[in-house]
C-alpha cells in the first residue's frame, strides 16, 4: 500500500513537504487531482499518480496547467473535492480559467496548488504569485511547516465549500522541500461522483450575467475577511511592544530568530497564514498595541502594503518597515540569520553573527554546472544541429525542459528563452525581422503543452524556420512524468490514448516533416540540413528515449565504450559533445564505463575512430 | 534541547537524499525533533546537491553561512565550496574520493591539490575527518555505498543526536532490502575509519 494511504491517526510519518501536501489531499477526501508537473510542486503529482492506482483518486497530467485548471473546474462543479497543482509560472497559463472561474465559483472545495519558487532554484522567475489570489478575489492560505502543509489542507477545502469559492494553496519552495515528522489524521472517504445542474444564470457568464457575478464575488470576499479575522491560521503570540508580522517560512525565521535574541518578552508576533484576504481588523488592533512594526515576508511588499494602508486608515504614525535597502529585499530567499540580523537592527538590540572563516585564501573552486547526462539524446541532436548549420548566421530559441542546459558551451544552442512553448512563437518574431536562420527546440511534453498554437501560427502567417522537437519520450527534467506522446501501454497502463507528433505536425499543415535518430549522426546531419534549406516552416522530430527513463525501465543498455590506443588526442569527444562520462587521466582521453551508455555518438565522431565497444579489447 | 546543525554537500547521483533520509529517520526513531531541507530538480542532471538537516528545538530548515556544527562532505572540492557554512568550532567530514568537474576535463579549470584542501580546511574549522569513502563503499560491496559510508563516520563522531541503533534500524528499514547488508557494511566501515581517524 502507499504509505501516504496508511491509516493509524496519530502516527508520526517523515514526509516532505509535497508529500505533506497529498496525505493533506487524501485526509480531506479528495477524489479528482489534476497537475502539469513543474518544480518545486511535482512531487505532490508523482503520490497522486501513484495513490490513484491503489484508490478511488482520480489523478491525470494534464496538457497544460489551463487544462488542469478547466478539468478541476468543472469536477469541483460537479460538487467533486478537487486538487489542482502547479508551479507558480503555470498560474499564468491557468490564469484565464482562474480570472473567471473566481466568478462562477464552485459547488465541491476546489484547491489550487501554487509553488512559488524564490531565489529561482529551478525556475525562469520569482514572481510572487500571492498577488494572483488579490487579482482575482480567491481566498489563499499559505503554511510555515510541514505539518501545517498538511493540516491546511483540509482547512482550504472546508474553506472551499464555505464561501463555493476556490482556494488558492501558496506554498514556496522551502515548504514543498522539506522533511519533518507529521502526526497524520484520519482519511475521509472520497465523494467521486458529482453533477452539474443546468443553471446558466451563473454558469454562462456573457456580459449580463458576469456583472451580476463580479458584485457576487465581492460579496463572497467580504465573507471571506470575516472569517479571515477568526482564522486559526492567523495567531499572535508573544505580548511585547515591538510588532512582527510574517508568514510561510519567514515565520520559522523570526521564531528562532526572537529565540536567539532572547527578545522574547518584547515582542509580539502575528503569524498570518490565512493570508488573503488579510484580516485587517486584527492587524489594526495589533497595530495600535506595538511601538513599532517589521513585516517579515519573503518576496513582493504584498503584506507590507495592506498593514500600511491599515495604520494610515487608523491615523496610525508608527514606523512600518519591511522591503527597504536596510531591511528586507524583495529578491531571492531569506535565511535564519538575515532575518535575525534585521531584527535586531530595527529593533535595536544586540546580535553577535556567526563568523564565517576567512576564505580569501581559498583557490578558485571549479564549477560544476549541471549537464546533460551522459548519452543523453539531446546532446546528440544539438550536435547534429551544429554540425549541419555550420557557417550558417542562425538564432536559436529554445525551450523549457532538460535541453535547456544545451544552451551551455560547447554545444551552445540556445539563445532565447521565455516560457514554456514560447520557442515556436518566438521563432516567427525573429524569422520575420532578422533575415537568419531560424532554429528553435523544443521538448515532447512542452510541445504538447503550448508549442502546437505557436506552430499553426507559423503555417498560417508562413512563417520561415525549423522547429526541432526533441522528442526523448517522457516530462525528463521534472521526474519522468508521461505526455501525451508516451505510449501508456507499454507501462501497463492501458487506460490512456496516444498522440502522435508527426501526425499532429503533419496534420497542422507543415510540409517539411522529417523524423530522425540522432545517434545516427550522419544521417541526422544530413536530415536536418535538408529541413534547414526548406523555405517556410520545417520540422525536424529527433526521436530517442531519455538515457533516465530507458534506465529506469530496465531497458537494455548499450555496452560501454572505451578510448583505444588509436587516440591521437584531437579531443573531439570532449570539446565538441562534452560528454560527461569523459575525463582525461595521465592526460589521456578515458571513458567512465559506468557512465557511458554506449549511444555511439563519439565513437562516429572521432577522426581516427579510436573509441570502441568494450568488448572489442 | 540544543540544536544541531548539519549540512550535507554531495554531487548529484551520489545518494545524500538517501542519506539524509535515513537520517532523518533515525531521529523519528530516537524521537529527536528533525526538520531538513534539500535542493532537488538538477539533482541527476550533475550538479551540486546540499541537504540542511537541523536537530532540537528551532523551526527553521535552512542553514545560514557560518552557522553549521557539523559539514559532511561527499566530495572534496564540493566540501571545500560549502565552508562558507563553518565556522570555527564546525566539525567536517569528508571523502577524498574526486568526482572531477567536467571544467577541469575541459581544461578550462582546474582541481585543488587535496594535501592543500585538507590544510585548509583544517587551518579553518576545529576538525577535519578525511578519507577515501569510495574505496571503504567498494569495500563494501557495492560502490554506491558512499553514503552509508560517510553516515557511519558522522554517526561516530558523536556530533549528531543520533544513536548507533536508530542508524542502523532507519537503514534496515528504508533503503533497498537488496542492499540493506552492503549499506550496513559500509556504515560499519566509515564508523571504524573515523574512530582511526579522530
Amino acid at each position: 500500500m502507499h504509505k501516504l494511504l496508511t491509516e493509524h491517526p496519530g502516527l508520526k510519518m517523515l514526509l516532505l513537504g509535497n508529500e505533506a501536501i497529498a496525505r493533506g489531499a487524501i485526509e480531506a477526501g479528495v477524489a479528482v487531482a489534476t497537475t502539469y508537473p513543474g518544480t518545486p510542486s511535482s512531487e505532490i503529482s508523482t503520490n497522486f499518480f501513484q495513490i490513484s492506482r491503489e484508490s478511488d483518486l482520480y489523478f491525470e497530467y494534464s496538457t497544460n496547467e489551463k487544462v488542469a485548471l478547466e478539468v478541476a473546474a468543472a469536477t469541483a462543479n460537479s460538487g467533486v473535492r478537487s486538487m489542482c497543482v502547479m508551479k507558480h509560472v503555470g498560474m499564468n497559463v491557468a490564469a484565464d480559467v482562474f480570472m473567471t472561474l473566481a466568478y462562477i465559483g464552485v459547488k465541491g472545495g476546489l484547491v489550487i496548488v501554487t509553488a512559488d519558487d524564490p531565489y529561482m532554484f529551478s525556475s525562469q522567475n520569482e514572481q510572487d504569485n500571492r498577488y494572483y489570489s488579490k487579482f482575482a478575489g480567491i481566498p489563499m492560505v499559505e503554511p510555515s511547516s510541514v505539518q501545517e502543509a498538511k493540516d491546511m489542507v483540509a482547512y482550504a477545502f472546508n474553506l472551499s465549500e464555505k464561501l463555493q469559492q476556490p482556494v488558492i494553496f501558496r506554498t514556496t519552495t522551502r515548504i514543498n522541500h522539506s522533511n519533518a515528522a507529521v502526526v497524520i489524521g484520519k482519511i475521509k472517504e472520497p465523494e467521486t461522483r458529482g453533477d452539474i445542474s443546468k443553471d446558466p444564470f451563473n454558469h454562462v457568464p456573457v456580459p449580463a450575467v458576469a456583472r451580476k457575478l463580479h458584485a457576487k464575488l465581492l460579496s463572497k470576499l467580504g465573507e471571506a475577511e470575516k472569517i479571515s479575522e477568526d482564522s486559526e491560521h492567523n495567531f499572535i503570540i508573544g505580548n511585547g511592544a515591538w510588532g512582527i508580522i510574517c508568514n510561510g517560512v519567514s515565520y520559522n525565521y523570526v521564531s528562532d530568530a526572537v529565540k536567539d535574541l532572547n527578545i522574547e518578552n518584547r515582542v509580539k508576533i502575528l503569524r498570518i497564514g490565512f493570508s488573503y484576504p488579510m484580516p485587517r481588523a486584527m492587524i489594526k488592533r495589533f497595530l495600535q498595541e506595538c511601538e513599532k512594526v517589521l513585516v517579515v515576508e519573503e518576496g513582493e511588499p504584498f503584506m507590507e502594503e495592506t498593514v500600511k494602508v491599515l495604520a494610515q486608515e487608523e491615523k496610525l504614525t508608527l514606523s512600518i518597515m519591511g522591503k527597504s535597502k536596510k531591511f528586507f529585499s524583495r529578491l531571492y530567499e531569506f535565511d535564519p540569520a538575515l532575518v535575525r540580523q534585521s531584527i535586531a537592527d530595527y529593533f535595536d538590540v544586540a546580535c553577535s553573527p556567526a563568523k564565517v572563516p576567512d576564505l580569501s585564501d581559498i583557490p578558485e573552486i571549479p564549477q560544476r554546472p549541471p549537464n546533460l547526462c551522459a548519452g543523453c539524446p539531446h546532446r546528440a541532436t544539438f550536435y547534429a544541429v551544429k554540425k549541419a548549420s555550420e557557417g550558417m548566421d542562425t538564432i536559436c530559441p529554445t525551450d523549457i525542459g532538460c535541453y535547456t542546459l544545451g544552451f551551455l558551451p560547447p554545444l551552445a544552442m540556445g539563445d532565447f528563452l521565455i516560457c514554456m512553448g514560447a520557442s515556436a512563437g518566438t521563432s516567427c518574431g525573429f524569422s520575420k525581422v532578422t533575415g537568419k536562420k531560424v532554429i528553435s527546440f523544443i521538448g515532447d511534453s512542452t510541445f504538447f503543452h503550448s508549442g502546437i498554437s505557436g506552430l499553426i501560427n507559423a503555417v498560417f502567417n508562413n512563417h520561415d524556420f525549423t522547429m526541432v522537437i526533441l522528442d526523448n519520450g517522457t516530462t525528463a527534467m521534472t521526474g519522468l512524468q508521461p505526455n501525451p506522446g508516451v505510449y501508456m501501454k507499454k507501462l501497463n497502463l492501458d487506460v490512456y490514448g496516444k498522440v502522435s507528433i508527426q501526425k499532429v505536425v503533419r496534420a497542422v499543415g507543415v510540409s517539411h516533416v522529417t523524423v530522425i535518430r540522432p545517434y545516427r549522426v550522419k544521417k541526422s546531419v544530413d536530415a536536418i540540413k535538408e529541413a534547414l534549406h526548406y523555405k517556410g516552416v520545417s520540422v525536424v522530430i529527433s526521436e530517442e528515449a531519455c538515457t533516465l527513463y530507458a534506465r529506469s525501465l530496465k531497458k537494455a543498455r548499450g555496452k560501454p565504450f572505451f578510448v583505444s590506443d588509436k587516440c591521437k588526442g584531437h579531443k573531439d569527444c570532449i570539446n565538441e559533445i562534452a560528454c560527461p562520462a569523459f575525463f582525461i587521466k595521465n592526460k589521456r582521453v578515458e571513458i567512465d564505463p559506468d557512465l557511458c551508455t554506449g549511444c555511439t555518438v563519439c565513437a562516429q565522431i572521432c577522426p581516427e575512430h579510436a573509441i570502441l565497444p568494450i568488448r572489442n579489447i | 534541547m540544543d540544536t544541531t546543525r548539519l549540512i550535507i554537500v554531495a554531487v548529484g547521483g551520489q545518494g545524500n537524499l538517501l542519506a539524509s533520509r535515513v537520517i532523518g529517520e533515525a531521529a523519528l526513531i530516537a524521537d529527536v525533533p528533525v526538520r531538513m531541507s534539500e535542493i532537488h530538480g538538477m539533482a541527476q542532471r550533475g550538479g551540486v546537491v546540499e541537504s540542511a538537516i537541523v536537530f532540537g528545538d528551532a523551526s527553521s530548515t535552512v542553514i545560514s553561512d557560518g552557522e553549521a556544527d557539523v559539514l559532511l562532505g561527499f566530495e572534496p572540492s564540493e566540501t571545500l565550496r560549502a565552508l562558507n557554512k563553518c565556522n570555527a568550532n564546525t566539525v567536517v567530514i569528508t571523502s577524498l574520493a574526486l568526482l572531477s568537474p567536467f571544467t577541469v576535463t575541459t581544461g578550462s579549470s582546474v582541481y585543488p591539490s587535496l594535501s592543500v584542501l585538507q590544510a585548509l580546511i583544517r587551518q579553518k574549522t576545529a576538525k577535519l575527518i578525511a578519507f577515501d569513502a569510495a574505496a571503504l563503499a567498494t569495500e563494501a560491496g557495492n560502490v554506491l555505498s558512499v553514503n552509508m559510508v560517510l553516515l557511519g563516520a558522522l554517526i561516530q563522531t558523536g556530533t549528531v543526536p543520533l544513536q548507533v541503533e536508530n542508524v542502523k534500524e532507519a537503514i534496515m528499514n528504508k533503503t533497498s532490502k537488496t542492499f540493506v547488508e552492503s549499506n550496513l557494511k559500509a556504515f560499519e566501515l566509515g564508523f571504524s575509519v573515523a574512530k582511526e581517524l579522530g
